[in-house]
């Protein structure tokens, strides 16, 4: 089992962005003029900082739970390569296109099936517990996969403080949606505004995250600014970006993708390498930084924390 | 315009120009902007030139005829070819990175995945058209039952487009954009055909059977 309570891979060992991004500086001054190039973009660094429009403010946190030791992917690729189909399907669209996403002010309505419902700004969000840092594995329904310092807490702090009533079985999410701002959401084939969902019990498990941040920073906008949410067990599609409401219902609420291909993506649509998508494996991943593919872990891994939650369910059938 | 086709100098700019999308993913490999999953990059990169090479060899029947270009057809070898080299290249990328060089792994996939066995095959029967592409092997087949085999070449372009659409998760415009490029194409030769059969038809002159060859 990959998960510690105690990693030996702290934030420290992250590389930090800089660096990241000065490599790529460094690859590009290579191939225009060597060396020479490089004294110069440094020198220009100096004189004026460079712009970073993926940068987010810097996040204060405490070491969390469940933390695996596997080496953390870039930065510069976990935003520069991922899925946020309101801003383009192209994986690199969702990094050009959504950087005038207007992400404040911005609140969250929690609603439905509680006791206490109740709307909280970001300002409330970011105060209601202390941010942890959970380095969580992060597995795309594509086939591949990342490793992400997130920040965070528990989703369950906020469900416990607006007290659910016996008929909330499941928890339905939203995210924000404006065809103004998000102009290539166009012709994706998808519906939106984009819709999850889980059954209470899952999201009252301590893995589902409500993430604010990653790599030490607020969410850049393309990675699902500025709340979303991290469920490493199942696929990546399940992780809801951007949140804007979320509601306790009764029944089990229609989620975007098993809307768009019911027979393709499921409601659960947990990781698991013995239940393919039907049309690809889902085996085998390719992290990305690699180029053989690995071994998919069942529930990405995360089996210890959340496999009893499926006992004696049939999970071809829930998949 | 005839002059500048039938130069042979202009056949070797052509090449060159064909292994411009190559020159590409090798500059960009060498300074490390493929992106964060370079396989798929180059994957997805070599699926597209080759479904273009397919589709640049396609348009030389009718492009030369409906310009009356006729030099056209020294340039067709060698795209349809490049079209097979790109093939391989992508070729290369799924039998390595993504199945490790594992045979009896690949020939499960190929069975199981409908987009890989569509893809296999557009792919496999690229290669005889491959081997006969000589003028060697024009002779000793014999013209007309060697446009027959080459006629195999829609199946493959076919095959591209439908590997394509199944492979996407559910934006499926760039597909449909290559779907409609083939159509186009095969459905003018559909119309050439059908033409020149109403021709045919009624006068069986050796002059219309000539033009009938010569497509």
């Amino acid at each position: 089992m990959l998960i510690r309570r105690s990693p030996d891979l702290t934030h420290a060992d992250v590389t930090p962005k800089s660096v990241y991004l000065n490599r790529r500086r460094f690859l590009q001054a290579m191939g225009i003029a060597g060396v020479a190039a490089l004294a110069g973009t440094r020198l220009i660094d100096l004189i004026s900082p460079s712009r970073n429009v993926y940068a987010g403010t810097k996040l204060t946190t405490v070491k969390g739970p469940f933390n695996t030791d596997e080496k953390i992917t870039p930065y510069n690729d976990v935003t520069h390569y991922n899925n946020f189909y309101e801003f383009g399907t192209d994986k690199s669209d969702p990094a050009k296109n959504s950087q005038k996403f207007q992400t404040a002010p911005w609140s969250v309505s929690v609603e439905g099936e509680v006791a206490k419902p109740r709307t909280f700004t970001m300002d409330e969000i970011l105060k209601l517990a202390p941010l942890e840092e959970r380095i969580y594995r992060h597995r795309c329904v594509e086939a591949w996969s990342i490793v992400v310092p997130w920040i965070g807490f528990s989703l369950n702090t906020i469900i416990k403080l607006v007290e659910p009533t016996a008929k909330a079985k499941y928890v339905a999410f939203q995210s924000f949606y404006d065809l103004k701002q998000m102009p290539q959401s166009r012709g994706t084939g998808l519906d939106y505004p984009y819709v999850e969902g889980l059954r209470l019990d899952e999201a009252m498990n301590p893995l589902t995250l409500l993430c604010v941040g990653m790599y030490g920073e607020t969410l850049p906008n393309q990675d699902g600014a500025p709340v979303r949410m991290v469920i490493p067990w199942k696929y990546g599609f399940k992780s809801i970006k951007s949140i804007v409401k979320i509601k306790f219902v009764k029944g089990e609420p229609p989620t975007t993708w098993s809307r768009m291909a019911p027979s393709e993506y499921g409601f659960f649509s947990n990781v698991n390498p013995a239940v393919d998508h039907p049309r690809w494996s889902q085996a085998k991943e390719r992290r990305l930084g690699e180029i053989f593919r690995r071994n998919t872990l069942m529930f990405n891994g995360y089996g210890d924390q959340v496999a009893s939650m499926y006992a004696g369910m049939d999970l071809k059938k829930n998949y | 315009m005839h002059k500048v086709l039938s130069n042979k100098w202009t056949k070797v700019v052509v090449f060159i120009i064909c292994l411009a999308p190559l020159g590409a993913l090798v500059e960009r490999a060498l300074h490390g902007r493929l992106g964060a999953n370079p396989v798929e990059f180059v994957q997805h990169a070599t699926g597209l030139w080759t479904l273009r090479f397919l589709i640049f060899t396609l348009t030389i029947t009718p492009l030369r005829k409906l310009l009356k270009l006729p030099e056209l057809i020294r340039f067709r070898r060698m795209l349809g070819l490049f079209a097979f080299f790109y093939v391989c290249l992508h070729f290369l990328t799924y039998i390595g990175p993504d199945q490790s060089f594992d045979l009896a792994a690949m020939w499960k996939d190929v069975a199981k995945r409908r987009y890989i066995t569509m893809g296999f095959l557009g792919f496999v029967l690229l290669i005889p058209l491959a081997i006969t592409s000589t003028a060697g092997w024009i002779r000793r087949l014999g013209g007309k039952r060697w446009q027959v085999l080459h006629r195999s070449i829609y199946i493959t372009a076919i095959c591209g487009v439908i590997h394509y659409y199944w492979l996407v998760k559910s934006d499926v415009r760039d597909p449909l954009f290559y779907a409609a490029l083939v159509s186009i194409l095969l459905l003018w030769r559909l119309g050439d055909w059908l033409a020149k059969k109403g021709r045919l038809a009624p006068a069986k002159t050796e002059m219309s059977r000539a033009s009938a060859d010569a497509s």
